[in-house]
C-alpha cells in the first residue's frame, strides 16, 4: 500500500522542468504519475516512476535537489461518491491529508495520498479494507 | 552669502593650512595617552616633534575600525573616562562595536559643525526641524538634535518609523525642515499621497538633509520633486562623530569636508599610497579638534575623490564627490550598516541550507530591497509547509540580525554561480553616481 515518490525541488526558472525530464528519459525511467505544485518562487515536482531508486539515485549523481518519500496508494471505482466515501475514513479517525493526487487506468481510479500520520492511515486502509495497490504492480502500469 | 562661520568656512587655504597643523600637533600630543596610541607611536618612534609639516601625517600608521574593535571599550580614549560625558557606537553587529566617547567639549563642536551644515543648505532659527533618524546609539539622531537646537530651530524629535505619526507631526506642527534616510523619504512621500496629501501644496516642507545610505542623483531629484524641496546629501559616520563631517552646499555639487575638524587624505586602497588629486580612492580621515578620542589616519573604506576647483559658494574647504561605495564589503542600506559575514553567519547555522549564497541590493519602486537566495543542502522535506517554515525562520532570525528584513528566496542546489577563491556574494543593482 505504500509506494515510493519522488519529490523535486524546482526552481521557477524557464526550463527547469524539461531538464529534470530530460535525465529521467535518457535513463529509459517512464514516469507514470507526476504532479507540480508551485508557489510563487519554487515548486515541488512529485512523481512516481518505473523505478524510483535508480531515478533517485541519478538526480543525485546531477546534484538535483531530491527527497525520496513513501505515500499510499489506494483504488478506487470512479463511481459518484467513491472518493467521498473513502476520505471519510480517514477524517472519522482523525487523519488529515496532506496532499494527494489521482490518476486513472484500466478503469481504476489510483489515488496517491500522504497524509499527517502514516501508521494511523494504514490502519485505516485495513480496517476499512480499502483496495490498495503495491509498488510492484503500480509500476507495470 | 550667509555664513555660519564666515571666519572658518571661508578662510583662504594657507591660513587654514596652518590652522590644521597647529590642531594636528596638539592632537598627536594628546593622543599619545591613549593607550591604543601610546603604543603606536612607541613602537614607531614618534613623538610630537615628529610633526612638522601635513605631509609628516604619513610618518604615522593607519588606524583601522579593527583597532577600534580590538581596544573595546575605553583604550581609545586620550581623556580619563571620568571627563567623558557620551558613548556612542556602531550599528554594525559583527563582533564588538566601535565606540566613541565624547567629552562635553567633543559634543559641543560636534553640535557647532552640525548647525553650520544645516545653515549652509539654508536652514535658519526660524525653522522647524523635524528629525526621523532613530535616536540612542545611533549618532544621526542625537547628533542632528543638538545641531538644530544649537541652530536655533523648533525641533521635533520624532525619531524613526511609525510613517503616519511623522506626517502628523509635519502638518500639525508645520515642518519646514526633514533629516531623513533617502529610501524613506520617497517612502513618506508616497504615504502623503495615498493619503490624499500633497506635500508640495499641504505643507511647509522646503528643505531635507538625506544621507546615512548610499543614494543616486536620480533618487535626490525624485526626492525634490515628490516633496517640493531642495534635497542635501549629508555625510557623517560614527567614528568621525556621526552626521555633519561633510555636507553639501547650496550649489549641490560635492560635500565640504571641515576641514578645520579633521584631515582628508584620499589613498588607492590596495598600496595605500595617496592618489593623485581627483582621482577616486578610500578616504582616510584624522580629527584635529576632538579631545576624548583622536582617531589618526582613520581608514573610513568610503570611496570618494576630491572636486577640483573652488565652489562658487565661497567656502574654501575640500568637496568631496558622491561616494562611491566600499573598500571592503560592507552595505549600507536603509542607513543600517552590515557585513556579508553577519548574514552567512545565520545561513550556516541551518543544516538544511547549503554554503553557496546571493546577496543582492535592488531598487524596487522608490525603494531599497535586499534580497538573499540560498542554496538548499538538499531537498529534506517533500512539503511546502515545512519549506515555508524554514523560511520563516531563517528571515526571523535576519532580522533579528540586521535590523532590517530581507526578502530569503530558497533556490536549487547548485544553481548560485560559483566561483574560483573569493565567491562573489554581494551585487548592488542600485544606480549609484
Amino acid at each position: 500500500m505504500t509506494v515510493n515518490q519522488i519529490s523535486i525541488f524546482l526552481e521557477n526558472k524557464y526550463g527547469k522542468l524539461s531538464e529534470i525530464l530530460a535525465l529521467l528519459a535518457e535513463e529509459n525511467i517512464r514516469i507514470i504519475a507526476a504532479t507540480v505544485a508551485d508557489t510563487s518562487e519554487y515548486g515541488i515536482l512529485r512523481i512516481i516512476v518505473s523505478d524510483p531508486q535508480k531515478a533517485f539515485k541519478i538526480l543525485k549523481e546531477n546534484n538535483v535537489s531530491a527527497n525520496l518519500t513513501d505515500v499510499l496508494a489506494i483504488v478506487t471505482n470512479s463511481c459518484a461518491g467513491s472518493f467521498a466515501q473513502t476520505f471519510s475514513h480517514f477524517t472519522k479517525a482523525g487523519v488529515s491529508i496532506e496532499y494527494m493526487y489521482c490518476f486513472s487506468a484500466n478503469g481504476k481510479s489510483i489515488l496517491i495520498l500522504r497524509t499527517n500520520n502514516r501508521e494511523a492511515a494504514r490502519e485505516v486502509i485495513r480496517r476499512q479494507n480499502l483496495e490498495y495497490i503495491h509498488e510492484s504492480d503500480l509500476i507495470k502500469l | 552669502m550667509e555664513y555660519w562661520q564666515k571666519d572658518i568656512e571661508t578662510m583662504n587655504r594657507e591660513d587654514l593650512e596652518k590652522l590644521q597643523l597647529e590642531r594636528l600637533k596638539k592632537t598627536i600630543e594628546a593622543a599619545g595617552n591613549s593607550p591604543f596610541y601610546n603604543k603606536v607611536f612607541k613602537e614607531n618612534g614618534i613623538t610630537a616633534d615628529s610633526i612638522q609639516s601635513l605631509e609628516d601625517l604619513q610618518k604615522i600608521p593607519f588606524t583601522t575600525k579593527e583597532d577600534l574593535r580590538n581596544n573595546y571599550p575605553y583604550g581609545m580614549a586620550a581623556i580619563p573616562i571620568q571627563k567623558c560625558v557620551r558613548i556612542h557606537s556602531s550599528s554594525g553587529t559583527t563582533g564588538n562595536p566601535t565606540v566613541v566617547l565624547h567629552s562635553a567639549k567633543d559634543l559641543d563642536q560636534w553640535a557647532n559643525q552640525v548647525a553650520r551644515c544645516m545653515y549652509m543648505v539654508g536652514i535658519r532659527d526660524t525653522d522647524i526641524f523635524q528629525n526621523t533618524s532613530g535616536y540612542g546609539m545611533f549618532t544621526g539622531g542625537l547628533g542632528f538634535q543638538y545641531g538644530a537646537e544649537k541652530l536655533g530651530c523648533l525641533t521635533v524629535p520624532a525619531a524613526a518609523g511609525n510613517t503616519k505619526r511623522q506626517i502628523k507631526f509635519i502638518t500639525d506642527f508645520g515642518t519646514t525642515c526633514l533629516h531623513i534616510i533617502p529610501s524613506y523619504a520617497t517612502r513618506l512621500a508616497e504615504v502623503m499621497y495615498e493619503m490624499g496629501i500633497d506635500p508640495r501644496r499641504d505643507t511647509r516642507l522646503h528643505t531635507v538633509c538625506i544621507g546615512a545610505e548610499p543614494h543616486s542623483e536620480e533618487q535626490r531629484r525624485r526626492i525634490e520633486q515628490l516633496l517640493g524641496v531642495k534635497a542635501y546629501n549629508c555625510f557623517g559616520m560614527s567614528e568621525m562623530n556621526g552626521p555633519g563631517v561633510a555636507f553639501e552646499c547650496t550649489e549641490q555639487n560635492g560635500l565640504h569636508i571641515w576641514e578645520d575638524n579633521v584631515i582628508v587624505e584620499i589613498v588607492d586602497p590596495v598600496t595605500l599610497q595617496p592618489v593623485k588629486e581627483g582621482e577616486v580612492g578610500e578616504m582616510v580621515l584624522t580629527t584635529i579638534n576632538r579631545e576624548a578620542m583622536p582617531l589618526l589616519r582613520y581608514r573610513t573604506r568610503d570611496l570618494t575623490c576630491v572636486l577640483p576647483g573652488e565652489c562658487p559658494c565661497g567656502r574654501t574647504h575640500k568637496r568631496l564627490a558622491r561616494f562611491k561605495g566600499r573598500s571592503d564589503d560592507m552595505i549600507i542600506l536603509k542607513g543600517v550598516n552590515l557585513f556579508p559575514i553577519q548574514i552567512e553567519k545565520i545561513l550556516m547555522q541551518f543544516k538544511e541550507l547549503g554554503s553557496n549564497y546571493l546577496i543582492t541590493i535592488e531598487t524596487e519602486g522608490n525603494n531599497d530591497e535586499m534580497l538573499i537566495e540560498v542554496e538548499l543542502s538538499d531537498l529534506f522535506t517533500d512539503d511546502y509547509g515545512t519549506l515555508q517554515r524554514l523560511t520563516k525562520e531563517v528571515t526571523r532570525q535576519l532580522k533579528d540580525e540586521l535590523l532590517l528584513t530581507p526578502h530569503l528566496k530558497l533556490v536549487a542546489k547548485g544553481s548560485l554561480p560559483t566561483q574560483e577563491g573569493k565567491a562573489v556574494r554581494v551585487k548592488d543593482l542600485r544606480k549609484l553616481c
